[in-house]
C-alpha cells in the first residue's frame, strides 16, 4: 500500500469521528452513548496506529494501544457497571432539543474548520488535513457537556473531548512525546475515577444525578 | 568625639542591627518565659528599653560619624538585605530610641497584672514592632524596605487587636489593616517606579535614575498617598481614631508617636533622597493636605470626650502639621531658598521629635488612668489631681509641652514653623506669596485649637470634682510607670529649654537634604533663625523670668498679702446644692467648637424629653469623610461584587459556557 491509501483511510477514520461526535449529540440514552464513545475510541485507535505505520513513528503504536485498552476497553467497561448499578439508562431529554443541537453543532464544525484552514498550512504532517475534524471533535464534545444535565453523559462529553485533543495532537504533529501522552492517559484515567466516585456522592447526597439540584450550592 | 567612635570594632549600622537581633530574640525568649510570668514584665520589658536606649545612642553615634553600609544575606536567594545609616535615618533612630525607651519602661509596669499567655505574645509583637521599625529606618533596598514595613504593619495590628474578644476591637484592628495595606500596595508602585525600568530595587540605583517630570510625580504622588495612609493624612485617617483607643495605651504611644514618624521619614527619603528632581507644585500639594489635615484633627480632637480618641484626633492634627512643614520645605527648596528650606526642615523635625515625646507621654498618662479608674470615657473622670499626683503632674507637662506654651518643647518647633512661614515674601511665585499667609493663619488657629483641646483633656480628666465616686478609689501609677513617664516628661523639658544645641544635632540631617544647614544667628542661650533683628526666642531666660515671678508672686499672695489659707466651696454664691454633676462636661466644652465647625462634621444629637425621670443625653460627633468617601466606596464595590456575583449560577452548563465562549473567543483571537 502506498502513503495515498494510507491517507485514505486515515481521512475516512476522520470522517467517521466526526459522524460519531454528531451521533453522541443526538443520542439520548446513556447506554448507547457509552458505546458511541468505545466507537469513537476505537476510530481513534486505529486512525493512530495507521499514521504510525504510515509515518514509522514507532511511539506513535504505543499510543494507539494506549488508547485502545483504556478508552475502548476499560473505561467503557467501567461506564457500563456504573449505569447499571446506579439504573440510569433512562431517555435524557437534553436542555436544548436535539435538532437545534445539530444546527449549532454544524456551525461549529464550519468555524473550526475555517480555524484549522491557517493553522494546517504551517503544519509539516502527511495528516494536517484532518486537523479541522480534531477541532470539530473537541468543540463539538464540549457542546454535548453544555447541553446535557445528566453526571454521566457529561464525563462522556470530557472524555470526547480529550479523544478530539488527542487526535488534534496526532494529525498536527503526530503526537505528542510519549511521557506526555502517558502522564495525560493517566490523568484521564485518575480523572474518571474521581468522576465515578462524584458521580456516587452526588447521588448519595441528592438521589438523583441531575446536575440541576447542585443549584442549591451556590451561595446565597 | 570622632576618634572613640572609630575605634568601636563595629559600625553604627551594624550595631543597630545587632539591637534589632537582639530585641528578636528577646520576643521570642518572652514566648518561652510564659511559664514564669514574673520574668515577662520585670525583665524582658526592662531589656527591650535599654535596646531601645542603645539604638538612641546608635542615632547619635551615626549623626556623628560618617554614612556606613551592610548587605545581609538573608531573605530570598540573590535579594539580599541593604542596610544603611545616614544622618536622616540615623535621626529618626535618635527619636525611635528615646521615646521607645520611656514607653517600653512604662511597659514593663502597666502589663505586670496581664495573664502569662497573653502577655508572652504582647511581648513577641512588641518587640518586633520596635525591630520592624528600626529596620524600616534602615533599608536601602525596597525589598528590605517593604519587608520592614509589613512587619511593622503586621505586629502592630496583633498589637492593637490585644484584647481581639471584644468586637469593635477587632474591628477598628480590620480598618487598620485594611488601611495599612492599601498604603503598602501604593508604596509597591513607588518603588516600581522609582527602579525606573531597571530592575534593580536597590536604594542606590534609584537614587541615581534619571526621571522624567511626569514620572516622578507619579512616583511622588504615589508615595504621599501610601506614606499618607500610614501617617494619617486626610482622608486616609479614618484608622487612627479607632486603632487607638483599642490599643493598650504603651502600643497608642507608640504608634503614635513613633510608628507615625516612620511615615514622613519614608516621605523625607523618597522626596529629597531617591528622587532626584523636586518640582514646586509637589509642595503647595502637601502643603494643602497638611492644613486640611491639621485643622480637621484639631476640630475633631475638640468634640471627642475618649480620652484616647482625643488624642488620636490630636497625633492627628500633629501629622497634619508635619505635612505642611513637608510642603513648605519643599516649596522654598525648590524656588531655590536653600537657607529657609533648611529653616522649615529644622522645624519640621525638631517637631517630629517633640511629638514623639510629648504625645508619648500623654498616652501612658491615659494609661495610668485608664489602669486606675478603668474608663476612657472623661464624662466618668474628673478631678484624678489629688488621687494621681504623679501622673497628673507629669500628664501636665506633657499637656502644656502640646500645646505649644513655652518654654516646653512643642512651642519651640512651632514657633520655628510659623517663623518660617513668615519668610514666605521671599517667594518667587506670586500666587504662593500671597495664600501662604493664610496657611500661617490655619497653623497658627489649629495650635491655638490644640491648646484648648488640652485644657479639655487636663481640666476634665484630672481637675474638678470626681465625676463618679468610684474614683476616690483610684490608684497612683507604680514606679515603673512613673519612671517611664519621668524619662518623656524630661524629654519635653530639656527639648524645649536647649533648643540651640538640639538644632545644632539636626545639623547634619538639614544639610544632608538640603545641602545647607540652618544658620543661628543667636548665641548658645538664645535662639535665633536666619538674623536675630527679625525673631530670637531664649528659653532658658523666658524660664528663669517665668519662675522668678510665679515664685515672686507666691510669696506675695501667700505671706505678704493675706498668709491665711480659708477652705470653702468654690462659687457658692447662691447655689447650696452642688454636686459633682453640675461641672461643665467633656461634650459641654466642646460645644462651641461643634457650633462653629458643624459643616465638617455629623451631629448626632438626642436630648431627653424635658418630663423624663432618668434624663439621658447622647451626643455624637461623626467623621464626615466617612461618608464622603468611604461609605460610597464600600457601596461601589458591595455593587461590582453583587454584579460579579450574578455570575454564579450555581448550574453547571453556564459554567461550561463560560469555558466555551472564552475558548471560541480565544481561537478567534489567537488565529486572527
Amino acid at each position: 500500500m502506498t502513503l495515498a491509501y494510507h491517507l485514505q483511510v486515515v481521512n475516512l477514520l476522520a470522517a467517521l469521528l466526526l459522524l460519531i461526535s454528531f451521533a453522541m449529540l443526538s443520542q439520548r440514552r446513556v447506554v448507547a452513548l457509552v458505546t458511541l464513545f468505545a466507537c469513537q475510541g476505537a476510530a481513534l485507535a486505529t486512525s493512530t496506529a495507521i499514521v504510525a505505520w504510515a509515518t514509522g513513528q514507532h511511539h506513535l503504536y504505543y499510543s494507539a494501544a494506549l488508547t485502545l485498552v483504556l478508552k475502548v476497553i476499560a473505561m467503557p467497561w467501567y461506564f457500563y457497571r456504573l449505569v447499571r448499578k446506579l439504573n440510569v439508562n433512562r431517555v435524557v431529554e437534553p436542555m436544548i432539543n436535539i435538532p437545534t443541537t445539530m444546527l449549532i453543532g454544524i456551525v461549529l464544525v464550519i468555524f473550526a474548520f475555517n480555524l484549522a484552514l491557517p493553522i494546517s498550512e504551517l503544519s509539516g504532517t502527511v495528516t494536517r488535513s484532518t486537523l479541522g475534524i480534531a477541532l470539530a471533535t473537541v468543540l463539538l464534545a464540549f457542546l454535548m457537556m453544555i447541553t446535557r444535565t445528566k453526571a454521566i453523559p457529561q464525563v462522556i462529553g470530557f472524555l470526547a473531548m480529550e479523544n478530539g485533543l488527542f487526535f488534534a495532537a496526532t494529525s498536527a504533529t503526530y503526537g505528542m512525546p510519549l511521557v506526555v501522552e502517558l502522564g495525560v492517559a493517566l490523568d484521564v484515567l485518575v480523572g474518571v475515577f474521581v468522576l465515578g466516585i462524584f458521580i456516587f456522592q452526588i447521588r448519595e447526597t441528592f438521589d438523583s444525578l441531575d446536575l440541576k439540584h447542585m443549584e442549591k450550592l451556590k451561595e446565597k | 568625639m570622632m576618634e572613640t567612635f572609630s575605634l568601636l570594632p563595629l559600625e553604627p549600622v551594624q550595631w543597630a542591627w545587632g539591637v534589632v537581633l537582639f530585641w528578636l530574640a528577646l520576643g521570642f525568649a518572652a514566648l518561652l518565659l510564659q511559664r514564669v510570668p514574673h520574668l515577662l514584665s520585670r525583665l524582658v520589658f526592662p531589656l527591650g528599653a535599654l535596646g531601645a536606649l542603645f539604638i538612641a545612642g546608635v542615632g547619635v553615634a551615626g549623626l556623628l560619624l560618617p554614612t556606613s553600609t551592610i548587605i545581609l544575606p538573608i531573605g530570598l536567594p540573590d535579594l539580599p538585605f541593604h542596610l544603611r545609616l545616614d544622618a536622616l535615618s540615623a535621626f529618626f533612630m535618635v527619636l525611635l530610641g528615646g521615646a521607645a525607651f520611656g514607653i517600653t519602661v512604662y511597659a514593663s509596669g502597666y502589663f505586670k497584672s496581664m495573664a502569662a499567655g497573653p502577655l508572652a505574645l504582647l511581648a513577641l509583637w512588641y518587640h518586633l514592632f520596635l525591630g520592624g521599625m528600626v529596620t524600616v529606618l534602615l533599608a536601602n533596598d525596597a525589598y528590605a524596605f517593604m519587608v520592614a514595613w509589613e512587619v511593622m504593619a503586621l505586629s502592630s495590628y496583633f498589637l492593637v487587636t490585644t484584647d481581639h474578644k471584644v468586637p469593635e476591637i477587632r474591628r477598628a484592628g480590620f480598618l487598620y489593616l485594611l488601611i495599612a495595606h492599601v498604603g503598602a500596595i501604593s508604596l509597591l508602585l513607588t518603588f516600581g517606579v522609582l527602579q525606573g525600568g531597571q530592575g534593580d530595587y536597590t536604594f542606590d540605583t534609584m537614587r541615581m535614575a534619571e526621571m522624567t517630570p511626569f514620572w516622578a510625580s507619579a512616583a511622588y504622588l504615589l508615595a504621599l498617598f501610601g506614606f499618607g495612609a500610614k501617617a494619617g493624612m486626610v482622608p486616609l485617617h479614618v484608622w487612627l481614631p479607632e486603632a487607638h483607643p483599642a490599643a493598650p495605651s504603651p502600643v497608642s504611644a507608640l504608634m503614635s508617636g513613633v510608628m507615625l514618624k516612620t511615615a514622613i521619614y519614608g516621605l523625607l527619603r523618597v522626596t529629597f533622597d531617591l528622587l532626584n528632581i523636586q518640582i514646586g507644585w509637589w509642595g503647595t500639594l502637601a502643603l494643602a493636605l497638611g492644613l486640611i489635615t491639621a485643622l480637621y484633627g484639631v476640630i475633631f480632637a475638640a468634640v471627642q470626650s475618649d480620652m484616647k480618641r482625643l488624642l488620636a484626633w490630636s497625633s492627628i492634627e500633629n501629622i497634619g502639621i508635619l505635612l505642611a512643614a513637608f510642603g513648605l520645605t519643599l516649596i522654598f527648596y525648590t524656588d531655590g531658598k536653600g537657607a529657609l528650606a533648611a529653616l522649615t526642615l529644622t522645624a519640621l523635625l525638631y517637631h517630629a521629635l517633640n511629638h514623639a515625646f510629648f504625645k508619648g507621654l500623654l498616652f501612658v498618662g491615659t494609661g495610668s488612668v485608664l489602669h486606675a479608674t478603668g474608663v476612657r470615657h472623661m464624662g466618668h473622670l474628673g478631678g484624678l489631681m489629688r488621687f494621681m499626683p504623679w501622673t497628673a503632674w507629669l500628664t501636665l507637662i506633657g499637656a502644656l509641652a502640646i500645646a505649644g506654651l513655652p518654654p516646653l518643647n512643642g512651642f519651640v518647633s512651632e514657633w520655628l514653623l510659623l517663623q518660617a512661614f513668615l519668610q514666605t515674601p521671599g517667594l518667587t511665585q506670586p500666587y504662593l506669596n500671597m495664600v501662604i499667609p493664610v496657611a500661617a493663619a490655619t497653623v497658627a488657629l489649629a495650635a491655638a485649637l490644640a491648646a484648648y483641646v488640652m485644657v479639655k483633656f487636663f481640666g476634665i480628666v484630672f481637675l474638678g470634682q470626681p465625676r463618679d465616686p468610684a474614683l476616690h478609689e483610684a490608684h497612683e501609677a507604680g514606679w515603673p510607670e512613673r519612671l517611664g513617664m519621668l524619662w518623656l516628661a524630661a524629654g519635653c523639658v530639656l527639648l524645649g529649654l536647649f533648643p540651640t544645641q538640639v538644632i545644632g544635632w539636626l545639623a547634619p540631617v538639614v544639610s544632608l537634604l538640603t545641602n545647607q544647614s540652618l544658620v543661628n544667628d543667636g548665641n548658645w542661650l538664645m535662639l535665633a533663625p536666619v538674623s536675630a533683628e527679625r525673631a530670637s526666642y531664649a528659653p532658658l531666660i523666658f524660664f528663669a523670668v517665668v519662675g522668678v515671678v510665679l515664685l515672686l508672686t507666691y510669696i506675695w499672695v501667700r505671706r505678704v498679702y493675706h498668709g491665711r489659707v480659708r477652705r470653702s466651696d468654690p462659687w457658692d454664691c447662691g447655689y447650696p446644692e452642688q454636686d459633682a454633676r453640675m461641672q461643665d462636661s467633656a461634650e459641654g466644652f466642646g460645644q462651641p467648637i461643634r457650633q462653629i465647625f458643624e459643616v465638617f462634621m455629623k451631629v448626632e444629637r438626642e436630648t431627653p424629653d424635658p418630663f423624663s425621670r432618668s434624663p439621658h443625653y447622647h451626643g455624637a460627633s461623626l467623621d464626615k469623610a466617612w461618608f464622603i468617601f468611604y461609605v460610597p466606596i464600600a457601596r461601589v464595590t458591595n455593587w461590582l461584587s453583587e454584579q460579579a456575583g450574578r455570575l454564579q449560577h450555581g448550574r453547571i452548563q453556564w459554567y461550561l459556557i463560560y469555558s466555551f465562549a472564552t475558548l471560541i473567543f480565544l481561537l478567534v483571537f489567537t488565529t486572527r
